[in-house]
């Protein structure tokens, strides 16, 4: 190469470098930057059950009748109220009127009508459409009335409607939602990058509260030394779920950044194929029970935050009951379980581990657990396709780690052919009281009884609420510090003195 | 003609057995993308709908008919996950990863090109020492290692630079090429040194050639020697070195573009193997295959620059 063009190309390089120094740092727009480490395969929430796409949209861009709030409370949304029959079977909304889609179409009861209808339609791929069959009828009253009818009850129905799989979709757009998204909230989708970023701007119609910032930014970051460069840097101004959990150290007392743990609808478990032997054996997960240190896991999972359980509750709930003293550590009384099962030289096992932090660093204390009273227990570390492929989708496993993140899921117990295995008429017949439950008292009792049965029939290894740990700029407010749904709703964040 | 015949020929061959060995290890492998979609909250009746909806209902030889059918009227199919073309999203990392390589490239030969034929060309002395060390530094040095040494000096620490993300060309020819200047430093550093060492021992080959004591004896200068004479013969492995360089800028990048979080061709390929989007990686692989082909061409047209030998061989 001449000497020449060697010289070009080098002050060409320089002048890319000196051009661009100056933008770092340097005061923003009214722009929010949020890191976030899964890309969402598709923004449409009532398709599928990808976490990731409830975390850009929930609240953001798509409203439902309800929403969850800030401390997992049921809210007005799209309703402004509603009532309910004294069977329990027929709901009556009262819409808001002036709402109108960020195409300019507008909202009204016929939009209602149709997402219910497409949610629970036989070719719905609604993650929930379990939820949504319980309606028999949606009837329009008048453009700002709408009457849904069940053919059950269902506890907490309000509620069901606050999810990201109930929001309220137009028939103009919902074909489209899944790579542009189109609702009713304070903000509109404004652009993608694939893997790089998704964009959102403030919807100027919109018909509540207008949000405070005018632009949202998520940065897909997969890898977390590269998202604690990226917090560092400037690049990002808040990680709602930080994912470098043992690089924390190293941030607090750094007066840039605030470290908020809050807490998830995620009970992290040991979960037990409870239809394989020895595993089948009462006994023997009492004995697996007492062999579990919540302290060691905690710390080793997830740098000693997370709530420990004893049952497959979450501790910020008002049924909530401590039931973590069931089976205490106890290695000796876990051997000798072992040995009165019939097992007193132990047995083999594996455990299957999906590519989370919490299960993979929490597996190998786990594993030593288990070895110390006499189970060989092999760890097998598998992707998430795999995973769900094999150990959720046909239950193929000895012994896995994994947070069960969906809201008020004690209910899976109940599930016939559940990757748990557990089959228990008594507490099935539970579940179907709850359905009934006329009164909040009456829900409350089931639900203890039913944490009860789980603790004492050991039936998974219940070890802690999965935190969530958010990183964010100092400066910036207004952010949820728990998770009570997945979602990170950026309503009412702002940033103080700008 | 023959040749070039002979040539497309081994490529579309080349072609369909990747696809075919791609398609079978992935449909061998546990899991699909409507059950990764779906993850643990999914309703049974749902899941179904979502397989019947993204075709996966079907056959597997079905579906690579369907796909290999599609691809020979210029159609990649589209994404399960993404539910966009796939020549789109292909298109859209292209966008990252060829500038990324090309700046990389560019970076390498600027640096190693000139260092390795002024060790050369001073063979033994401390300048050929000292360009040889530093060399073999750059060497024990991965590209990964070097891109975190760069995030946190120029990003985390004098905060020149993000660390990482690209804002898109639409953003600007300007931040654009910032983004990605710090990964091609990363990539192009290791593979400079590499270029280097070839670089110098190709010439030095090439000095002891007798044409070489012929253009000496007849009262040329050194340097007058490597220009005319020795420097373009020397080009013939360093030509090779590129082009298996530049494919594995193409194809390897994986690991810078995880450090940078660029949205390159590798991670695509990355996160659609975990979600099992065949069809993207289908696609992808496809793609590099021909990049590599195509690569090849070049190098070999290169060659025939470099050499008039080579191009009345071929003539």
């Amino acid at each position: 190469m001449r000497f020449r063009a060697r010289v070009a190309i080098l002050i060409a390089l320089a002048g890319v470098v000196l051009a661009s120094c100056g933008d770092v740092g340097s005061s923003r727009t009214n722009e929010v930057r949020v890191g976030i480490s899964l890309e969402p395969p598709h923004l449409d929430p009532t398709s599928g059950a990808a976490a990731a796409t409830d975390e850009i949209v929930y609240a953001n861009v798509f409203e439902g009748l309800t929403r969850i709030g800030a401390h997992g409370e049921v809210l007005p949304a799209l309703a402004q109220s509603w009532d309910v029959s004294a069977d329990g079977l027929v709901f009556t909304f009262n819409l808001r009127r002036n709402v109108t889609f960020h195409d300019g179409t507008a909202f009204d009861a016929s939009d209602v009508k149709f997402s219910l209808d497409r949610a629970r339609a036989p070719e719905s791929t609604n993650a929930q459409k379990g939820a949504f069959e319980a309606i028999a009828s949606v009837d329009v009253i008048d453009p700002a009335t709408v009457r849904i009818t069940l053919s059950r009850p269902v506890a907490d129905f309000p509620r069901d409607m606050g999810w990201g799989d109930a929001v309220i979709v137009a028939p103009e757009s919902a074909a489209n939602n899944a790579v542009a998204p189109v609702g009713t909230g304070p903000f509109a989708f404004s652009r993608w990058l694939r893997g790089a970023q998704i964009e959102l701007k403030r919807y100027p119609a919109y018909w509540g509260t207008p949000a405070r910032i005018d632009k949202v930014t998520f940065l897909i970051i997969p890898d977390p030394a590269a998202a604690y460069a990226a917090l560092l840097a400037g690049d990002v101004d808040t990680f709602p779920n930080f994912p470098a959990i043992e690089l924390l150290p190293q941030i607090e007392g750094d007066p840039r950044f605030a470290i908020v743990a809050g807490t998830t609808e995620g009970e992290t478990i040991l979960a037990i194929n409870n239809g394989r032997a020895p595993f089948n054996d009462l006994r023997v997960r009492q004995a697996i029970a007492h062999a579990l240190n919540r302290k060691d896991i905690i710390l080793a999972a997830s740098e000693g935050y997370g709530t420990p359980i004893g049952s497959h509750f979450p501790p910020h709930d008002k049924a909530y009951i401590d039931l973590t003293g069931t089976y205490p550590y106890d290695p000796a009384e876990g051997r000798r379980l072992l040995a009165d099962a019939g097992y007193p030289g132990g047995f083999k096992a594996t455990l299957r581990l999906p590519p989370v932090a919490y299960a993979r660093r929490g597996g190998e204390v786990i594993a030593q657990e288990l070895r110390a009273i006499g189970i060989d227990v092999r760890i097998e570390n598998i992707e998430w396709a795999q995973w769900l492929d094999q150990v959720y989708g046909k239950g193929d496993y000895d012994l896995t780690i994994v947070s069960h993140t969906e809201p008020r899921d004690i209910d899976i117990y109940a599930k016939d052919g559940y990757y748990f295995h557990y089959r228990n008429p008594a507490f099935n017949a539970l579940m179907q009281d709850l359905q009934r439950a006329a009164s909040d008292d009456e829900r409350t009792r089931i639900l203890q009884e039913a944490q009860r049965i789980l603790a004492n029939d050991a039936v998974n290894g219940f070890l802690f609420q999965l935190p969530k740990i958010g990183v964010w700029n100092a400066a910036l407010k207004g952010q949820w510090a728990d998770s009570p749904v997945q979602a990170n709703d950026l309503t009412g964040v702002y940033w103080e003195g700008r | 003609m023959r040749y070039l015949a002979t040539r497309a020929l081994s490529v579309v061959l080349t072609l369909f057995v990747a696809t075919l060995v791609i398609f079978i290890a992935l449909n061998l492998a546990p899991g699909d993308p409507a059950s990764f979609m779906m993850g643990t909250a999914g309703d049974p009746s749902a899941l179904a709908q979502l397989r019947v909806e993204l075709g996966l209902d079907q056959p597997v030889w079905l579906r690579y008919l369907n796909w290999i059918g599609g691809l020979l009227s210029g159609d990649f199919g589209v994404s399960y996950t993404y539910r966009v073309p796939v020549a789109t999203l292909i298109a859209e990392r292209l966008q990252v990863t060829l500038p990324l390589a090309v700046l990389a490239m560019a970076l390498s030969v600027v640096i190693a090109i000139p260092a390795g034929m002024l060790a050369a060309s001073r063979r033994g002395t401390a300048i050929d020492a000292s360009v040889s060390g530093l060399a073999q530094v750059g060497l024990a040095i991965p590209n990964f290692w070097l891109a975190i040494l760069l995030v946190f000096v120029f990003a985390t620490t004098l905060r020149w630079f993000s660390a990482g993300g690209f804002p898109g060309w639409d953003a600007g020819l300007l931040p654009a090429l910032k983004a990605l200047l710090l990964p091609a430093v990363a990539l192009a550093l290791p593979q400079a040194a590499v270029l280097t060492r070839v670089t110098r021992g190709a010439l030095i080959e090439t000095l002891s050639e007798d044409y070489i004591r012929t253009a000496r004896a007849k009262g040329l200068s050194e340097g007058q020697t490597i220009r005319r004479h020795a420097r373009r013969n020397a080009m013939i492995p360093v030509l090779t070195i590129l082009g298996l360089q530049f494919t594995f800028l193409i194809a390897g990048g994986i690991i810078i573009e995880n450090v940078f979080y660029l949205p390159g061709l590798g991670r695509l390929v990355f996160q659609a193997i975990a979600q099992r989007d065949l069809i993207v990686v289908q696609g992808v692989v496809v793609v590099l295959v021909l990049a590599a082909v195509i690569v090849t061409l070049v190098v070999d047209a290169a060659y025939a620059l470099a050499d008039p030998r080579i191009r009345k061989a071929a003539a």
